[in-house]
């Protein structure tokens, strides 16, 4: 592939049990791509838990995966509330996520620090009141 | 051992049984789902408590084996339907998440 493969996704912030639903798909096409296995766990859970945080905290957002000879690079795009500190939102525990998400199982506080855990390069750009962005890079070689 | 031969198990039932031949490697217990996510591995079994649609989603994407409920707790009708269309193995058992996890130790040993 010389030109990067895109696919592009908008994650719906009001349904919650639809929620995964792009991680799910990326990985389906990573598979027919034929990428190794321990590489494509690592994009759909970074993913994931990118797709969760932004339909928890920003109502949604749009999410991109461009996948070229290199790597597979993840963008994560929302107009939610942004993150004050972001510092403290990577420490693992710690956690804004209402009551009734918790109930669900979500908002232990691993989000952030599983998406830096699971990629090589992650970078986060926020701004309070505009919105968030993450870029994400997992390397296939 | 792998995900039929457990439910063979007395005391164990399945409820989707999508990929009945796939093989248990080892098991992961947990209800915080960003937690099993980090945490668990390929071809774990995994004990929870926890039986919302969101289960689904990190079982497929942990790829774990099979999702084994504990204490009694069962699936939505519509939760099953979705474990049917993901492909996700789920059983259900009556035991703990400790007497569950004894079993699957002794079993590869």
């Amino acid at each position: 592939m010389s030109e990067p493969l895109v696919f592009r996704f908008d994650v719906d912030g009001d349904d919650f049990t639809s929620a995964g639903q792009a991680s799910v798909q990326v990985k389906k096409n990573l598979r027919q791509l034929g990428l190794l296995p321990e590489i494509i766990r690592r994009v759909s859970i970074a993913m994931y838990e990118g797709e969760i945080n932004m339909v928890i905290h920003a109502g949604g957002g749009k999410a991109e995966v461009q996948v070229d000879n290199e790597c597979v690079t993840i963008i994560l795009e929302d107009k939610g509330p942004g993150i004050k500190n972001i510092e403290q939102a990577m420490q693992e525990g710690f956690s804004t996520a209402p009551d009734a998400i918790r109930s669900l199982g979500f908002g232990a506080g691993m989000g952030l620090p599983n998406m830096k855990r699971y990629s090589d390069e992650m970078n986060i750009s926020s701004v309070v009141g505009e919105g968030t962005k993450i870029v994400m890079k997992v390397f296939i070689r | 051992m792998t995900v039929r031969q457990l439910t063979e198990i007395q005391g164990f039932s399945p409820v989707v049984l999508a990929d009945p031949e796939r093989e248990i490697k080892n098991v992961y217990i947990g209800d915080l789902l960003s937690w099993v996510m980090g945490k668990a591995q390929q071809d774990d079994a995994w004990i929870t408590i926890m039986s919302n649609v969101n289960v689904l989603a990190v079982a497929t994407l942990a790829d774990t084996a099979c999702v084994i409920l504990a204490e009694g707790v069962l699936l939505d009708a519509d939760v099953k339907l979705t474990a049917e269309q993901k492909g996700v193995n789920v059983i259900s058992t009556d035991k703990s998440a400790y007497e569950i996890a004894k079993i699957l130790a002794k079993a590869n040993e």
